[in-house]
């Protein structure tokens, strides 16, 4: 088992360094190419929502913590900002707060299609942890059966 | 990001190049705009997407964003050769069912 843990401010360039921190810490698992990019496009979503939602018009930390497990590499992201009221709704498809911005809607169903597993839990005015994971190899042990 | 453009008959040719973030899209979105403006005797615009490394769904947002400004000119919007990454997101969020893959 590994482990690593970052703290940094809710910066729009910092979308990029924490994805590419993450493949870097992945790399031993030995992803493939296609779950590498998974695995950043669900934290480049996760941090952006930091970023553009939780931390709105403010600056804040993000924390971003990975554990491996075998084969399987754990995501934790959380922040410290405004929460999110009613989760379900954030969860649904296309469903955007800020719908005047050419937001998709859809950095929840990102995480929760390319990930093995997801959840996100928030209390209003507290914060937002997204906790999500993915098993390596996954796909091509089922190619193979 | 970078972005390079270039017209050939009623076709508007936008070439993408990067990583497509909430970070980096926002200097583009500008200049893209600026070039559909100027090009708004074309038929349609092609954004090709070969040099686009990753992209998360800021991308969806910004090219639904160009589909609509597209649209008000009566111009059509089609994406070109999306690496893996790019696809699913893009087939996912079922952006082909309004902007077409062009295939070859």
């Amino acid at each position: 088992m590994n482990q690593m843990q970052l703290t940094f401010l809710s910066r729009s360039e910092n979308e990029e360094f924490a994805r590419n921190a993450v493949a870097a810490f992945a790399l031993p698992l030995n992803p493939t190419l296609d779950e590498l990019s998974d695995v950043k496009t669900a934290v480049s979503e996760a941090v952006t929502n930091c970023i553009v939602h939780a931390y709105r018009g403010t600056e804040g930390w993000i924390t971003l913590s990975c554990r491996t497990e075998g084969s399987r590499l754990h995501i934790i992201v959380s922040d410290s900002g405004r929460g999110i009221e009613d989760v379900e709704q954030a969860l649904a498809p296309f469903f955007t707060t800020l719908s005047d911005e050419e937001r998709s809607g859809m950095g929840f169903t990102i995480m929760q299609a390319f990930m093995t597993d997801f959840s996100v839990s928030s209390r209003p005015g507290e914060g937002t942890t997204v906790s999500m994971s993915k098993v390596f190899g996954a796909k091509a042990e089922a190619d193979a059966q | 990001m970078k972005l390079r453009s270039c017209r050939q008959g009623d076709a508007l040719y936008l070439f993408l190049e990067g990583e497509i973030d909430e970070h980096s899209v926002s200097g583009v979105r500008a200049q893209c705009d600026r070039l559909i403006d100027a090009n708004a005797g074309a038929k349609c615009a092609v954004f090709n997407l070969a040099g686009v490394k990753f992209m998360d769904s800021t991308g969806i947002g910004f090219l639904i964003g160009r589909f609509k400004k597209l649209q008000k000119y009566g111009m059509g919007m089609y994406l070109e050769n999306p690496n893996a990454g790019a696809d699913r997101v893009l087939t996912l969020s079922g952006v082909y069912t309004l902007i077409p893959k062009l295939q070859g």
